[in-house]
């Protein structure tokens, strides 16, 4: 009796040890902070409850996000053991140790790439490019899109006074032609008394704002970053005729019919100018969708979500957004983090990620039949996908993005030189970034 | 024997006494000094030698891998002869030359106004010194709601008083007000500082010359000409050597009110330097591009403290 007494005293003993040192490891998960942040610590509190591992957060806003989290990273600092970070991070993390290899994690757990979009294991996971070479798990799909006031729209005054002008009916735009008529017809109109007016662009000049918006509709109009034949040859592909005509066509719609005083947006005053009726349509993560279907002002079916148009050639190609979640090299838990990824990749939570806001790259989520109606946007943004391009990714991406931020704000914004002078200058500003690093 | 310092002295416990008894006094001169010395070396002499080595080099910090170059001059000369380099020195020249005007003229004036005696005196120079008591990014952010062309204030004004419509330019955006806006909002907010400075220095002067110049019948315009300034001159350049190093260093402020913006209109050195050496993370670079800064700052500072203390011997 004793004996069997002891026994069972000495297997709580042990079980409630187990449970303390579960307990006891905290994971660090580095994010930005918006609204999928919100509804990523909703949905780990599964994974507390599953592991018995507790889970903490280090959100970053958006402007000082690359700036905070590259200098962690860079330190070899221990903050982050899972680290959310953008899709241009990967080449340098990747080459500078910061993140762990997963291959051989996935291996062993049955992840495996095939299951997700594979825009997304090209853009958050890959480095180098095209090769089979993980170093994060996608974890939140995001496009440059479109949101539009439908419900102004369908108005059949607006209708009347859109057909008299353009001799077409007022529709979602399918190409940046249209897309520039509807811009001039908001600009300055007056609806219910107040002064509207056409587009919400970025032009943000500090970290990336105004190159997410200007490639964005760069690729369309023929932008490459170099020779498909030839890496990092530059010269008639980043400064093509395409590409001089998309950025003067990007100018033309700051020009002539953007809200007065929006020389350095981005995500948030987008949001802001959209939500507030300021602006007619906005250019936008995909991120930001779910938040207008329960704006007050903006939700309800009052808004419509719209794939990038094409460019003058047909040509139709989004800028990617997104991240991959990765496991910090300078963690000292890293099963502990391993083990939140494992969960995180399963089908059932990649389903509630979705429903919560979160956009999933599982493609068993996806390319579920009721995916495409699960939410107003989830055609457009399946759409979106399909279609994306990024900006590079190598380690020197950040020096690759302030030259762009430069050349661009400085022609679209400043109304300095002309689009071939600024897409020159970024070739040679890219060049010397190439031969710094021996590319060239 | 109930001196302090033998009761000081008999508290040394003897092994120290003991110890201490057969060192000179510029020996126990040097042991208090060392920690200082040490502390300087470690955190200032250490890390300027050690930015120097690396403008020499290509190193990145955020590439411990790749192997460090040496690449002699290359940092520097790239930099010299890069014209975005000199549009940006022009930015900040400008961005020096306007606030530290502005700000003297009317500190000093201010500092003259108030250095009066009437009532509600203390209130109106505590209403005065608020906006240097507020955080530079409180500031930034305030003032870009100012200057936003449909709801701010500024814009507005400008439209009452010059019939300008309000969302028919934008102080922060194109058409070159950009660098004007800068300048009004670093006006604002620390023309008190030198208002107080000013202030101090007009306190110093002794009430016995002013009443001398009044028996000599002098007006006050020569009181003030040849009395007040050139007595409170001193610290009137002090103040200006504390905005100008101040200002040279500007970032916050600047990075939240225009992010460089438009182009590069408001791009200021230190703003350009931070985004070499934590953005791109060229080290080697950005090693070069400081001490290049810090020679001109620290040329031109010397040469101002002479001109300081030439003023303050006559």
């Amino acid at each position: 009796m004793k004996i069997a007494q002891l026994a069972g005293s000495a297997a709580i003993a042990l079980l409630s040890a187990n449970a303390a040192q579960a307990q006891q490891t905290e994971l660090t998960l580095c994010w930005a902070a918006w609204d999928p942040a919100n509804a990523l610590v909703e949905l780990s509190k599964d994974f507390e409850a599953e592991s018995g591992i507790k889970m903490k957060f280090e959100f970053v806003p958006w402007p000082n996000f690359a700036d905070r989290m590259l200098n962690e990273l860079n330190s070899g600092g221990k903050l982050c053991d899972l680290m959310i970070g953008d899709s241009q991070w990967i080449g340098g993390s990747a080459e500078n140790g910061h993140y762990v290899k997963l291959n051989d994690f996935f291996d062993a757990n049955g992840i495996t790439m095939d299951a997700f979009v594979p825009a997304t294991v090209t853009g958050y996971s890959e480095w180098p490019k095209n090769s089979p070479n993980y170093w994060s798990l996608p974890a939140f799909g995001d496009v440059v899109g479109w949101t539009y006031r439908k419900d102004w729209f369908e108005r059949p005054e607006i209708q009347a006074a859109f057909k008299e002008k353009y001799g077409r009916d007022l529709t979602p735009p399918a190409t940046f032609a249209e897309l520039k008529d509807i811009g001039e017809f908001f600009q300055g109109r007056e609806i219910d008394g107040k002064t509207v007016y056409g587009l919400s662009i970025y032009t943000e000049r500090g970290s990336e704002g105004i190159t997410m918006g200007v490639m964005d509709v760069l690729y369309s109009f023929g932008f490459l970053y170099e020779n498909p034949e030839k890496p990092y040859e530059m010269e008639g592909f980043v400064n093509s005729p395409g590409a001089v005509a998309g950025l003067e066509f990007y100018k033309s719609l700051y020009d002539c019919c953007v809200a007065p005083g929006t020389s350095n947006t981005y995500m948030g005053e987008g949001i802001d100018a959209y939500k507030s009726g300021q602006v007619a349509m906005q250019m936008n993560f995909a991120f930001t969708w779910p938040g207008f279907e329960v704006d007050p002002n903006v939700g309800g079916g009052k808004t419509g979500y719209l794939v990038n148009p094409a460019g003058p050639d047909g040509q139709q190609f989004a800028q990617l957004g997104g991240q991959g979640i990765s496991v910090v090299a300078y963690s000292e838990k890293q099963d502990a983090a391993l083990e939140y990824i494992k969960w995180f990749a399963k089908p059932e939570v990649q389903s509630k990620w979705w429903s919560i806001g979160g956009f999933s790259c599982l493609r068993a989520v996806v390319e579920d039949p009721a995916f495409a109606t699960s939410q107003p946007y989830a055609q457009t943004f399946l759409d979106s996908m399909a279609i994306v391009k990024d900006f590079w990714a190598e380690p020197s991406y950040a020096s690759l993005l302030q030259a762009s931020q430069k050349r661009f704000h400085d022609y679209v914004v400043a109304g300095n030189g002309t689009a071939k002078e600024a897409l020159d200058g970024m070739i040679a500003d890219w060049t010397e970034v190439f031969e710094d690093d021996g590319k060239l | 024997m109930h001196n302090p310092i033998d009761i000081a002295a008999r508290a040394t416990p003897r092994p120290v006494a003991r110890r201490l008894r057969g060192l000179s006094d510029r020996a126990i001169a040097w042991i208090f000094v060392a920690p200082t010395i040490f502390l300087l070396l470690a955190i200032n002499i250490f890390p300027l030698i050690w930015t120097i080595r690396l403008s020499f080099t290509n190193y990145a910090a955020n590439r411990p891998n790749r192997e460090v170059e040496w690449v002699g001059l290359r940092n520097y000369s790239r930099i010299l002869t890069d014209a975005d380099t000199w549009a940006n020195m022009q930015s900040t020249a400008h961005f020096l030359i306007w606030t530290i005007t502005f700000q003297v003229v009317i500190g000093f004036t201010l500092a003259w106004l108030i250095n009066r005696k009437f009532k509600g005196n203390d209130l109106l120079t505590t209403l005065i010194v608020l906006p240097m008591m507020l955080s530079p990014a409180v500031v930034g952010n305030f003032w870009t709601f100012l200057y936003q062309p449909q709801i701010g204030l500024v814009n507005y004004a400008v439209e009452a008083v010059a019939g300008i419509p309000a969302s028919s330019f934008s102080m922060l955006g194109p058409g070159g007000w950009a660098r004007w806006a800068i300048v009004i909002v670093d006006t604002w907010m620390w023309t008190p500082f030198v208002m107080l400075i000013c202030l101090a220095g007009l306190r110093s002067i002794p009430d016995y010359i002013y009443e001398a110049a009044e028996v000599d019948r002098a007006s006050k315009w020569r009181q003030f000409w040849t009395i007040t300034l050139p007595m409170a001159l001193p610290f009137l350049m002090l103040a200006v050597l504390f905005r100008g190093i101040e200002n040279f260093k500007m970032f916050d402020m600047v990075t939240l009110l225009t992010g460089g913006g438009p182009g590069n209109e408001t791009l200021l050195t230190s703003i350009d330097l931070k985004r070499e050496a934590f953005e791109k993370w060229r080290t080697g670079y950005a090693s070069a591009y400081a001490i290049i800064l810090f020679v001109t700052v620290f040329g031109l500072a010397s040469i101002y403290v002479k001109a300081l203390n030439k003023v303050k011997e006559r």
